[in-house]
């Protein structure tokens, strides 16, 4: 692992003939990101999101297991959609999202099928963190109403108080956790 | 004028396909700045590689500078937004499970679609958790929705919680970024060494 370097990710272990280009300059990125997201307010009147859609498919896989069973939670009901949990708005910007970052990636050479974590632990380690992070994740996300894209980026850019609060939550736990996670990463 | 959905009846079916272009765009920004590498994204928690914050920083700001000139302009009716009302409990309690998760897990829900589309196996099965956590809580937590709206504040922005307009607040944004900008470059320098990869 000590020889990923950010330029060349595509390289490692793997046979790729191209190298990895490196990744764009974080205030051009974030430029580009912000113009997305405005166009999304322009057009939409609304910004970006992500658990909303995580939430549609999960209404959607659920109900597999009988309407009657949807109909106990409202939160369920909220996203069933009158049957058509996946027409769900934020589903389909993850889709898009995945179209562009498979571009992108593909465009630099970035594709690379392995798992990213620090020097010193192994790769199924990393795995079940990567799972039991996602489950806290989901659960934070839910609980504040929207996470890092609704929430702090979409909240923030609009002065929503809710936004930056959270953005501050999300700041103050990372670095205090990020000190009992040393190992998953350094 | 804008936003145009709320002067234009959208049918279903151009809000999806508007949503598909839209993430299009979303995904590309977050793939190019490097959020499909958990490596990178947790890299500001310990500060060897403030990516995550600079690009946060200056999308927020280049968003707020946009909508301050459109709606000053009056091509925007800052009114027609959906804004999320303030509930402080939920914010920071949420914010703070949240921030654990994302350092954990390595990824945020939308990082995660650059990842997965990058082939990070990690990625994956960090969607997988967020599938089974937005379950859960559909499950087994349904009444927390009532009490968030039971409890909530309603909305709150800072230029209605302080009457100073937005755009002075965008000016005062551009200017914490720019010294931001300073800072970060400064604290990586500092945490250079921190890096597994250097």
């Amino acid at each position: 692992m000590r020889t990923l370097t950010q330029g060349r990710l595509g390289t490692a272990g793997h046979a790729d003939q191209a190298v990895a280009k490196p990744f764009m300059n974080p205030y051009l990125a974030g430029f580009m990101l912000g113009l997305v997201l405005l166009a999304t307010y322009v057009v939409m009147g609304r910004g970006l999101g992500a658990t909303a859609g995580f939430a549609g498919l999960a209404t959607w896989l659920a109900g597999f297991a009988g309407v009657e069973h949807l109909q106990a939670s409202a939160v369920h009901m909220k996203y069933w959609n009158d049957g058509a949990p996946l027409l769900n708005w934020t589903l389909f910007l993850l889709l898009g999202a995945l179209a562009g970052a498979a571009l992108s990636g593909w465009q630099a050479h970035r594709f690379s099928f392995t798992t990213e974590r620090g020097p010193r632990i192994s790769d199924r380690q990393r795995l079940v963190l990567a799972f039991f992070g996602g489950f806290i994740a989901a659960c934070g996300a839910k609980l504040a109403k929207g996470c890092t894209s609704g929430q702090a980026l979409t909240g923030s850019s609009a002065l929503n108080v809710s936004g930056l609060v959270f953005l501050g939550a999300v700041f103050v736990a990372g670095f205090a956790v990020a000190q009992l996670a040393r190992k998953e990463w350094l | 004028m804008f936003p145009l959905a709320s002067f234009n009846e959208f049918s279903l079916g151009t809000e999806l396909a508007l949503a598909l272009v839209l993430g299009l765009g979303f995904g590309f920004a977050l793939e190019r700045a490097g959020f499909g590498s958990a490596r990178k994204l947790t890299a500001v928690f310990y500060l060897y590689d403030m990516a995550v914050t600079k690009v946060m920083f200056t999308a927020v700001v280049t968003t707020l500078v946009g909508l301050a000139v459109l709606s000053g302009v009056g091509l925007f009716d800052l009114a027609e937004i959906y804004l999320e009302p303030t509930n402080w409990t939920a914010q920071i309690v949420g914010g703070a499970l949240f921030g654990a998760g994302f350092v954990v897990g390595g990824y945020c829900p939308g990082t995660a679609m650059a990842a997965i589309a990058t082939g990070r196996k990690d990625g994956m099965v960090f969607v997988l958790g967020l599938l089974t956590g937005v379950w859960a809580y559909a499950e087994f937590t349904p009444g927390l929705d009532e009490w968030y709206k039971a409890t909530s504040s309603g909305v709150i922005t800072l230029p209605q919680a302080t009457g100073i307009a937005m755009g002075w607040w965008a000016l005062l944004f551009v200017a914490v970024l720019a010294f931001a900008a300073w800072g970060m470059a400064k604290l990586e320098r500092r945490f250079a060494y921190l890096n597994p990869a250097r």
